[in-house]
């Protein structure tokens, strides 16, 4: 796995009085943020221009502790919030990081909508299948049969597949990938920040502490190897046969499309709007 | 918009008369909503999202219609949850935003509001209110959410509530609203019934440029010093926003004076007791209230909103059969006006209280009545009609 320089985490993470996180040993999340923050530094990003927007869960606990604009907001509501920021300042980079309850349960109208209207917003969605924050709750992505805290004779509810959900809304940059895969999980962050159009990476994750406990997927390396040994590049998908995918996590980019961006249509219409002296009276 | 316009009082040596933007004053019909777009606007509103949902509509239509003209914004979000927040986010982002809503609507929005006072976020919540609980009766009027726009939200969050009861003072409050929650850092609601959003009034509308508009106050100091919420700056401190080079931390969690979450007990005291002061400490600043032949009353009406224009009457028309009786109506419902409320208690025999739900104004004036001192009268109505001038008089009478 990539390290993380002293210089980079010196820029970009906060200096003061954040430290220690709030997350537990094996948890996925720091990883994430290690490749959301080495993106940066490739980009050379200017940090007054950005902004990570976040909801409630563990995930969302991850921009306190970045140099930038952050704003840590009310449960499932972070993309109602970034749709604010962004049609004010269209030239803000605005960056979502939530979970998988945060924005497919509680949060799942924002996600839709926010997509269907293709604003310019990147949503990373840490996905470990579970509620952590509160201790280990069914989600809308914990498997079926899986094992939760609300889920104990086993989950009975089919669950959901984000990027498929995402890509049916009419987000325009759809990808997967893995915390195993912190480079492509850098590489991605990089890509659907410069995509001009709603952007959503999905980073299934490990929760050894609550999930891999509760569904005896052994700790934080077991579960990491799997994520290593059960994913599949979508570029090799059609070359195995079915049963080598079936199961499997597909990771790559599954779709980059380039469509009319909501502010960019906003604009217009306010030329449009002032070229026709005021409505349709 | 619907509108007729007429310049009054031409200049005596102006041939013709005509409309002027820097004396005359415009005199149009208008509706109550329509005055609150009008309000918006003229204070300086430049970012709306909301949700249709009547008998409010109308304000997010001719916005829709009028942001784009400003390059300011409008949004249709994809429910009244989505809209507070989007309102929320925005004005950290430097804008100056309102959402408008009804019954329904504002309750969904009630922990965004809970999430924009605790982060001291300035934006504006219009409530017309309907007929409720529930879906209620769409949309006849009510005066039920008078306790809800203070109490909606969980947790301890004092309040600023204005209450018009004309289509003129919609729009004036409205412009009051928007200069409160930039001068006081928060979510600042104004309750509007029904009946005057969707009644149509003459109104002169004042020269734009005499339209006093407050904005926050912005930081001077370099972002390394910024404190978001600095305590020595009398509860109303500078606010960045973001992308101004100032990179602070916003949290719906209690909070320390750089933004950033804390559990120790004496910061959150300190937020706390913020929160509480900048309304407390801040009293005759906050409330209006007007008085209506009080000054020799032994009755007084204390009423607010629609149901302040019934009892107008019925005390001008109790004082033309010689009986001495007063109204006293706030214009500021939340912080409630104590003082004057006490004042009238005192001062009069018997005070009635008429309102359009089943006891939220009555349950402030219980609460302020002292023992042996007047009595208390109310008159009732939940049933989406609206309270009349005989129902007033009528009382007044039999008081009499």
């Amino acid at each position: 796995m990539a390290t993380i320089s002293q210089k980079v985490i010196h820029e970009y993470l906060r200096h003061d009085k954040k430290f220690p996180h709030v997350w537990c040993a094996g948890c996925s999340n720091g990883i994430v943020l290690g490749a959301i923050i080495r993106a940066f530094a490739d980009m050379q990003i200017n940090r007054d221009d950005y902004i990570m927007v976040s909801g409630i869960g563990c995930s969302s606990r991850m921009p306190v502790y970045v140099d930038l604009n952050t704003l840590h907001t009310l449960h499932g509501r972070a993309i109602a919030y970034a749709t604010g920021v962004k049609m004010h300042k269209p030239k803000m980079k605005v960056i979502v990081i939530t979970g998988d309850g945060d924005c497919t349960a509680i949060g799942g109208n924002h996600l839709i909508h926010a997509a269907r209207r293709n604003i310019d917003i990147t949503v990373i969605l840490v996905n470990n299948n579970i509620y952590g924050m509160t201790g280990g709750q069914c989600s809308p992505t914990t498997p079926n049969g899986a094992f939760a805290t609300t889920a104990s004779y086993g989950n009975i509810e089919p669950d959901f597949n984000i990027c498929d959900l995402a890509m049916g809304a009419g987000a325009s940059y759809v990808a997967r990938t893995t915390a195993f895969h912190t480079q492509e999980t850098q590489n991605m962050v990089k890509e659907a920040i410069n995509h001009p159009g709603f952007s959503i990476i999905e980073v299934v994750s490990a929760c050894p502490v609550i999930y891999g406990r509760l569904n005896k997927k052994g700790g934080a390396p077991e579960m990491m190897k799997n994520f290593r040994d059960n994913s599949v590049p979508l570029a090799a998908v059609d070359k195995l046969p079915p049963e080598k995918v079936e199961g499997k996590i597909i990771r790559g980019v599954l779709r980059k499309e380039i469509r009319a961006e909501f502010t960019d249509a906003y604009a217009q219409l306010c030329v449009k709007a002032q070229s026709m002296g005021g409505g349709n009276e | 918009m619907a509108t007729v316009k007429k310049p009054v009082k031409p200049k005596a040596q102006t041939p013709k008369p005509k409309e002027s933007n820097d004396t005359a004053k415009l005199v149009v019909l208008m509706q109550g909503n329509e005055a609150v777009a009008r309000g918006a606007l003229d204070a300086g509103i430049n970012f709306f999202a909301g949700y249709p949902i009547t008998p409010s509509t109308e304000i997010a239509e001719i916005l829709s219609v009028e942001l784009p003209l400003r390059n300011g914004v409008f949004i249709q979000m994809e429910d009244e949850i989505a809209s507070i927040c989007a309102i929320t986010g925005a004005s950290l982002a430097g804008a100056k935003s309102l959402t408008a809503t009804s019954g329904p609507g504002f309750s969904l929005m009630q922990e965004g509001i809970g999430y924009a006072k605790l982060t001291e976020t300035p934006c504006v919540v219009v409530n017309v209110m309907r007929n409720g609980p529930s879906t209620g009766m769409p949309t006849s009027p009510g005066q039920g959410d008078i306790m809800q726009s203070r109490w909606g939200s969980h947790g301890d969050s004092p309040a600023i509530v204005l209450y018009p009861n004309s289509v003129k003072e919609s729009y004036e409050l409205t412009i009051r609203a928007v200069n409160l929650s930039e001068k006081y850092r928060t979510c600042v609601i104004l309750l509007m019934d029904e009946v005057i959003g969707h009644m149509r009034e003459a109104v002169s509308l004042p020269d734009i440029s005499k339209v006093r508009v407050i904005s926050r106050i912005k930081p001077t100091v370099p972002p390394h010093w910024y404190k978001h919420y600095d305590e020595n700056q009398k509860y109303m401190s500078p606010i960045a926003s973001f992308g101004e080079g100032y990179r602070y931390n916003v949290t719906g969690l209690t909070h320390d004076a750089l933004g950033f979450p804390t559990n120790k007990s004496a910061e959150a005291n300190v937020m706390m007791e913020r929160l509480r002061k900048k309304i407390s400490y801040n009293i005759r600043d906050l409330v209006q209230i007007e008085s209506y032949q009080m000054e020799d009353a032994k009755i007084a009406v204390f009423a607010a909103g629609i149901t302040s224009r019934a009892a107008k009457s019925a005390v001008a028309a109790a004082r033309a059969e010689g009986i001495k009786v007063g109204l006293l109506r706030p214009l500021t419902i939340w912080p409630f006006p104590d003082d004057a409320a006490k004042m009238m208690l005192r001062n009069v025999d018997t005070v009635i209280v008429p309102e359009l739900n089943q006891g939220q104004l009555e349950h402030e004036i219980q609460r302020l009545k002292e023992q042996k001192t007047s009595t208390l009268i109310p008159i009732q109505k939940a049933d989406g009609t609206l309270i009349t001038p005989n129902d007033i008089l009528r009382v007044i009478r039999e008081v009499h």
